[in-house]
């Protein structure tokens, strides 16, 4: 009889690749992304008696959005893609227009809405107002918007600079209290 | 006649066997960079849409509450209702909430903690005002409203 020379057979690994892919597949569909980002704010503490704050009229640059998501800015109908440059307009006046803000420092956004304002107009005002001042400190800084989020979000690239422009403009957002219309 | 006898030609069989390799890789990957779901929404959570995002710092010092309208309408009506780990609550409840988060975290962490609002598109402000209310009465005072990178317009 003749020795045949036999090589390990070979074994078919097809059906692997489509074990993994179910496998896979199970996985992208039952998993979240967390998305862990989001417009952060720091709610004003609580207070039992009403301090009463003393502010000039002109620092104040008012926001309201009504229960039909209109928007009211500074007593003006305004749509959501304008508000960034009335604030930017404002926040960075200086005190040339005696109706605008004295300074960056003493600029107060006030926001205001109705219990029946839809959470998505809100956010929306919110993240316009956030990029206005964004804007103001990307270019006191010298740089893009991207790269100032980027500095904003990494703690080890922030610097002197980055510091130095949250001082010179402060992100200064008050919320008021809601009014009732609209409902829940 | 000819001397090299003619080999059979057929087309030779690719490997495969590198594929599952592959598939493998990206399966790791995806569960590495995925958190499974630590609680089951019982509201319908659709985030908006922001540019201007800010990154939650250290995420055991965030606490996640739910607002929307609630998936099982027949029990619990349409209207928007919060939800915190499993339980459907009311404002009210909010700050016990609190106090049971603060607990769990160091005594130096206590002030540090955020809430973390993931908020439903269609909700109406009246409810956010009334949680926002009850976490100042809490003291968590920093708040971030969770919401998904938009793609810029310009």
């Amino acid at each position: 009889m003749k020795k045949k020379s036999r090589s390990a057979p070979e074994i078919n690994a097809s059906s692997m690749a489509d074990i993994a892919f179910l496998l896979l597949i199970f996985f992208l569909v039952t998993t979240t992304i967390a998305s862990d980002k989001g417009l952060s704010i720091l709610l004003p503490p609580k207070n039992d008696q009403q301090l009463d704050v003393k502010m000039k009229e002109r620092n104040i640059f008012k926001v309201f959005i009504n229960s039909n998501n209109q928007l009211l800015v500074e007593e003006q109908l305004m749509s959501v893609n304008q508000v960034k440059e009335a604030a930017k307009k404002f926040i960075s006046n200086n005190g040339r227009d005696p109706k605008s803000s004295e300074s960056p420092q003493a600029a107060v956004i006030s926001l205001k809405t109705d219990r029946g304002t839809k959470y998505e107009m809100y956010i929306a005002v919110m993240d316009e107002l956030k990029k206005a001042y964004n804007e103001l400190r990307a270019a006191y800084m010298g740089v893009t918007l991207a790269e100032y989020l980027e500095i904003e979000n990494d703690s080890k690239k922030q610097n002197a600079k980055f510091e130095e422009a949250k001082k010179a403009i402060p992100y200064q957002l008050s919320e008021a209290e809601p009014t009732n219309a609209g409902g829940n | 006649m000819s001397k090299f006898s003619k080999k059979k030609k057929g087309t030779p069989a690719i490997s495969t066997s590198s594929l599952p390799d592959i598939i493998f890789m990206l399966l790791f990957f995806f569960m590495v960079t995925t958190v499974l779901r630590e609680t089951e929404l019982k509201v319908q959570n659709r985030l908006p849409k922001a540019s201007q995002l800010q990154k939650l710092e250290k995420k055991s010092l965030v606490s996640y509450i739910y607002i929307g309208k609630p998936k099982d309408t027949e029990k619990y009506g349409v209207e928007p209702r919060i939800q915190v780990n499993d339980a459907l609550v009311t404002p009210k409840e909010i700050p016990n909430f609190v106090y049971a988060e603060k607990d769990k975290l160091d005594e130096v962490e206590r002030d540090k903690i955020t809430m973390s609002l993931k908020v439903d598109i269609d909700a109406k402000m009246g409810i956010i005002s009334d949680v926002k209310q009850q976490l100042r009465e809490a003291d968590a005072r920093k708040v971030n409203y969770s919401s998904v990178k938009a793609v810029e317009k310009e």
